[in-house]
């Protein structure tokens, strides 16, 4: 069964070639390839959906379950969107010590994160923000920690939640208009 | 030694230049071959070492930790020669850490201990590891009775827990293919299902999602595990994760009652053993036999024998007259037909024979053909079936017994099915013998059964003009009789009697021995079927020299004579 | 006076104005060492490395001298492959980000010749999915590095050939145990493998004889391999040479990561006078000393250490907690390890079972689910903490935890089993009472506060 094409997104020529270039740097087997290809995917679009495997296996010759197999096992990896800001706070015991948990409940009052879509994960009614607890995130030195989308946090405190979510409001609005 | 079917790894199965090495198992020393995992070594010297991951054939995976055993090498002293102690035995060097058997290759001077307290806190670890997520359904679960969950809790668990919390939720009921249902909660993890599918079936869409206790066997989603060989990874299944769907909820598997035989649904023959209570087949599953099917059988032929419990099934002898059936007692129909028998001159008789006989039928067969025949050759022809050999145990030829046909003599491997039909046709022949098959089934339908004077139908199942048969002999089915068979490859293997046949049926042998008797034979009366096949031993050069008791359950290569014979 | 640092690894991590670019890298002498190391046979190299004693810097310290020798290059007629292990997942640890997102082309140095001296040409840096910005930092201090020609083909005119390439991981603490990365680099679950058959150095990446060396430890090949490994060796102790990263979270007043000689800085000196002492002027508990994984140590407890004598015997020492010397046998023989160098501090006002639940939890999420004692284990010792810490404990809890862990632990497949249990074993042992006192319901002890309604 082969994943029917026109389920596939569009995918664009650079997407393909960064796919390709991916691809070149495991030159003795192109299975090592299915995590890189599964983080651009979800770079790209987001999430890994059933799509994004089959497709990813195909490019690789393997059986989807192989892709799936991994895409399951990688936390990092999603398999439903998640909000489109989102906090991954650490959970683990520096940060913890350092107050994490509070944090995490600040962001989910702040966000109004209010709907539970997975142990420790919290989405926003809009779909606009989501915050979820994350494992640690190797920088206990300056706990508690936390990262937006891809970026890192630092030392992370209420009045920092508060400012970066006024500038977040900001940005959005300027997008709006 | 090799099996049909080419199993990626035999680890039982040492290479045969392997040197043999000294290990000390439980305090004995004992001589195996260097590189036997100790699984195996401890299997050969009667000890059991608890497993559920490992598996023979498959890769090793070294996942369930059950196998967990206690490995010491000899103490060597600056000289690396071995310290001894009193008395003068080598004193040994324990690990403090246990090992996996399955993973561990016997060496030089290696030393094992499977029964020590360490050993014995590992298995109790693991068994209570593996039972604190568990349901422990077993009043509702088909594995009960086979289960090595069930078993080793018995034989290694300490037989209580002291688990207090709630138990991680799985799947349950899911569709796991077209013959198979898994319940992930019964699920341990231990991935012969994956690695067979892998492996042997090739056919790679299942796999474990997500991680830790949440790991989850799963169908990849949108497939199918329909692989013809599926249902072996319900018997290697070490729990009651993976069931059949023919088979489960149907009966406790403690009341089956187990027969030795062979698989018919092709020319392979894998060995079997076939599950029956109260004279109704419930299953079969493959019996290891490593010259020809190894572990292993595939889904056709597994669950290809319900034909034999069929509502349309001939189960007692009968006539017909102007339409109608009417039962008859054996001893008129057999009167009859060997009456009858006799009057065609023997160029007017044709026997049309299945080679799913045995070869003790078949040989009957070829005694009656003679008898009737006295010096002119009785036509006779098996219908051939052709399917596609898939390269691990489907065989091209779908008859079980062609090579027992050639080799008796009866028929031409089914190259003359067309003249047979002529014949009938030009009234050429008039008097038709058919035996477990249909003449239907080779376009000999009803306009040309109906130029036949005399046409005897003796099987299971008839096909659409069977009203054309004067004479009905109701045959047994291949879970009703013993009898041998030759396969594809050569080698001559047994069934036995399962059930008994149902009504008034009977098992072929007997039918044609008695049609023997009636037609004048009477210089031997065999009683058994190891008379027959006795007699067959001094009349059939093919079997010269053998004899039913000689004949193991794991069967005999006749390969050589059936080259000899340019058979094979 | 807190004693000065020696920065080897962090020179000049921190220093103003040093940047991750190559220029600047240059005008610090970088890649000179490469240029010595590529003049010298590839054997060399690896006996220099034996010479200076290093440990690997990932966990376990084991001689990297030794594991580079497993490869036999007389008879290997396959590939060889180096991978750096940038997972850095062992909670508490987080030295590793400071050279990758600060000094990029010192672990690409070392990385290089370590590669030339185990006979490498592919490497893959496999980097935690979380360090995305370290990740794009190392692309591109790779494809700097490549245009200067301190890699690709004929490297700096050698005639050695080698490619680096980055691998992101995705969140699995597991890919830090090199079986289990080499697994994940091969495009499957990050399962470790079964040892035997499956050593590295013997059948690693794609099968192949595989060095995974953590990335302090290849940074500190290249200062090996520049000032020779037997003055390396003179930094430290005995068997415990040159330079450790201790990075320090927790319960004290300044937080962060320490570079010392292995063995010149104590506990006590690191928390009360590199780090400012415990916050809020509390008592200092507990410490883990080398990762979430090791045992926790109690403050108020002695050590049996054995010590050398000048005479060369070895006489059992008694030692508080805050008079061990950080190094690796020292801190062992506490019945700890010192790990991955990452130490957390608890102070008194600490409920030790709040925080041993929250490592179990740890633990119970990140365990790959592949063989049967750790799988079953880890969650259940957190679900157990979970009850306990909720109002459900029973006085058989602490035996029964101790029994789940010590049927763990040295019965997996690799070593997460011990890392699982090593905590709840120490915790329990350590500071039983706190468990019993929740177990019994009516605590005579001080309430402590849960970890979870705590602010800093």
């Amino acid at each position: 069964m082969n994943a029917t094409e026109k389920d596939l997104p569009q995918l664009e020529e650079s997407f393909i070639e960064e796919a390709e270039r991916i691809i070149s740097q495991y030159p003795v087997s192109k299975r090592s390839a299915s995590l890189p290809l599964l983080h651009l995917w979800q770079r790209h679009f987001g999430f890994v959906s059933p799509q994004g495997v089959q497709w990813i296996a195909e490019k690789l010759d393997l059986e989807p379950i192989a892709v799936e197999e991994i895409a399951t096992f990688y936390p990092m990896i999603r398999q439903r969107p998640l909000g489109h800001y989102q906090f991954k706070v650490c959970r683990t015991l520096s940060c913890a010590l350092a107050g994490s948990y509070e944090i995490f409940e600040y962001i989910k009052k702040s966000c109004k994160t209010v709907n539970e879509v997975g142990h420790h994960v919290y989405v926003s009614e809009d779909g606009k923000f989501s915050v979820e607890f994350v494992e640690c995130l190797a920088a206990c030195g300056n706990a508690p920690v936390m990262m937006l989308n891809e970026e890192e946090w630092m030392d992370v405190t209420q009045t920092k939640i508060d400012a970066i979510l006024n500038h977040l409001i900001r940005e959005k609005r300027k997008e709006e208009f | 030694m090799s099996a049909l079917i080419k199993n990626p790894f035999n680890h039982d199965l040492p290479p045969l230049e392997a040197p043999l090495v000294n290990v000390q198992l439980d305090g004995q020393w004992v001589k195996v071959p260097k590189g036997l995992n100790i699984i195996e070594v401890a299997k050969r010297f009667g000890k059991f070492i608890p497993h559920y991951c490992y598996h023979p054939k498959l890769s090793i995976a070294g996942n369930c930790r059950m196998c967990l055993f206690e490995m010491g090498m000899p103490k060597l002293d600056a000289n690396r020669k071995p310290v001894v102690d009193a008395e003068e035995r080598p004193v040994i060097n324990w690990l403090p850490r246990p090992q996996i058997a399955c993973a561990t290759q016997a060496t030089e001077g290696m030393a094992i201990r499977t029964n020590s307290k360490l050993v014995k806190d590992c298995q109790e670890g693991v068994m209570e590891f593996l039972l604190i997520n568990h349901p422990l359904d077993c009043p509702i679960c088909d594995q009960a009775g086979e289960c090595r969950l069930q078993e080793y809790a018995y034989d290694f668990g300490k037989g209580r827990s002291r688990f207090v919390e709630e138990k991680v939720k799985k799947p349950k009921r899911v569709d796991f293919g077209p013959r198979i249902i898994l319940d992930d909660e019964r699920c341990i993890l231990c991935s012969r299902c994956i690695r067979f599918a892998r492996e042997i079936a090739k056919q790679d869409v299942i796999g474990f999602v997500n991680r830790g206790s949440y790991s989850t066997l799963t169908v990849y989603p949108g497939r199918v595990f329909d692989s013809n060989y599926s249902l072996n990874t319900v018997d290697i299944c070490p729990v009651g994760a993976l069931t059949s769907k023919d088979f489960r909820f149907k009966m406790r598997v403690w009341f089956l009652r187990e027969a030795k035989s062979i698989c018919t649904e092709c020319a392979t023959g894998c060995n079997i053993i076939i599950g029956s209570r109260e004279n109704i087949v419930y299953r079969l599953t493959p019996r290891v036999n490593e010259e020809v099917n190894s572990h292993w059988m595939c889904d056709q032929g597994r669950l290809g024998f319900h034909y034999i419990h069929s509502k349309k099934r001939v189960t007692e002898p009968a006539s017909h007259l102007n339409g109608s059936l009417f039962p008859l007692e054996w001893s008129e129909a057999l009167r009859t037909v060997a009456q009858k028998l006799m009057e065609f001159p023997p160029s007017e008789i044709a026997f049309l024979v299945s080679a799913r006989l045995t070869c003790e039928e078949l040989y009957l067969v070829k005694k009656l053909m003679e008898t009737l025949g006295k010096g002119t050759e009785i036509f006779s022809e098996i219908i051939p079936r052709k399917g596609v050999a898939d390269g691990l145990l489907r065989s091209a030829d779908l008859n079980p017994n062609t090579k027992g046909a050639i080799g008796i003599g009866i028929g031409k491997e089914g190259r003359r099915i067309e003249e047979l039909k002529n014949k009938i046709r030009a009234k050429e022949i008039n008097c038709l013998f058919a035996i477990h098959e249909n003449p239907e089934e080779v376009g000999i339908q009803e306009d040309i059964l109906s130029s036949l004077s005399f046409y005897v139908w003796q099987g299971l199942i008839p096909g659409p003009a069977v009203h054309k048969a004067n004479i009905l002999l109701a045959g047994a089915s291949f879970a009703e009789k013993s009898g041998t068979m030759i396969n594809i490859a050569g080698r001559l293997q047994k069934l036995h009697k399962a059930i008994l046949c149902p009504g008034r049926a009977r098992e072929d042998w007997r039918i044609l021995r008695d049609l023997l008797l009636l037609v004048g034979v009477k210089e031997r009366v065999f009683e058994k079927i190891n008379d027959v096949f006795d007699a067959m031993s001094k009349e059939i050069d093919l079997f010269e020299s053998l004899s039913w008791n000689t004949v193991g359950d794991l069967g005999i290569d006749l390969s050589q004579k059936l080259k000899n014979r340019s058979i094979l | 006076m807190a004693k000065a640092e020696y920065r080897l690894i962090l020179k000049h991590a921190d220093e103003p104005g040093y940047t991750v670019d190559i220029d600047c890298y240059l005008s610090h002498g970088g890649y000179q060492v490469l240029k010595k190391a590529l003049a010298m046979p590839p054997d060399q190299i690896i006996q220099e490395v034996k010479i200076s004693g290093l440990r690997g810097r990932g966990g376990a310290g084991f001689p990297t001298g030794v594991k580079w020798g497993f490869i036999n290059h007389e008879k290997n007629t396959k590939p060889v492959y180096l991978l750096c292990n940038a997972d850095e997942s062992e909670p508490g640890t987080f030295k590793d980000r400071q050279i990758i997102y600060k000094d990029p082309h010192q672990l690409i140095e070392g990385m290089v010749i370590s590669a030339y001296a185990n006979r490498a040409h592919l490497a893959y840096i496999y980097i935690r999915g979380e360090f995305a910005k370290g990740a794009e930092i190392l692309e591109k201090a790779l494809a700097e590095a490549r245009e200067r020609n301190f890699l690709g083909k004929n490297i700096l005119g050698s005639g050695y050939e080698l490619e680096i390439y980055v691998f992101r991981g995705a969140g699995a603490y597991i890919c830090g145990e090199e079986t289990g990365l080499i697994e994940s680099l091969e495009g499957k679950r990050a399962y470790p493998r079964i040892k035997p058959p499956y050593f590295p150095a013997v059948l690693g990446l794609y099968m192949c004889p595989t060095i995974v060396n953590n990335v302090e430890t290849l940074c500190h090949v290249k200062h090996i391999v520049e000032m020779g490994g037997a003055e390396y060796a003179r930094i430290g102790t005995p068997n415990n040479t040159g330079t450790r990263i201790w990075c320090v979270s927790g319960d004290v007043n300044k937080p962060g990561y320490y570079e010392y000689p292995c063995g010149a800085i104590t506990f006590g000196e690191l928390l009360y006078e590199v780090c400012g002492g415990i916050r809020n002027g509390n008592k200092l508990k507990a410490v883990i000393p080398g990762g979430s994984s090791a045992k926790v140590l109690r403050a108020d407890k002695k050590y049996k250490i054995p010590k050398k004598k000048e005479d060369g015997s070895t006489e059992i020492v008694e030692m508080g907690l805050e008079d061990i010397p950080l190094d690796f046998d020292t801190v062992a023989a506490t019945g700890s390890m010192s790990g991955s160098g990452g130490i957390i501090v608890m102070d008194h006002t600490r409920d030790m079972v709040e925080c041993l639940r929250n490592i179990a939890e740890f633990y119970a999420h990140e365990s790959c689910g592949q063989c049967t004692p750790c799988r079953e284990g880890s969650l259940w010792m957190k679900k157990m903490l979970d009850r306990i810490c909720t109002g459900g404990g029973r006085p058989e809890d602490s035996k029964l935890l101790l029994e789940v862990a010590n049927h763990i632990a040295g019965r997996t497949i690799c070593a997460f089993g011990e890392a699982c249990s090593w905590p709840v074993q120490s915790f329990v042992e350590m500071f039983g009472e706190e468990f019993e006192a929740k177990q019994r319901k009516e605590s005579s002890l001080e309430i402590l506060e849960p970890l979870t309604n705590r602010t800093a």
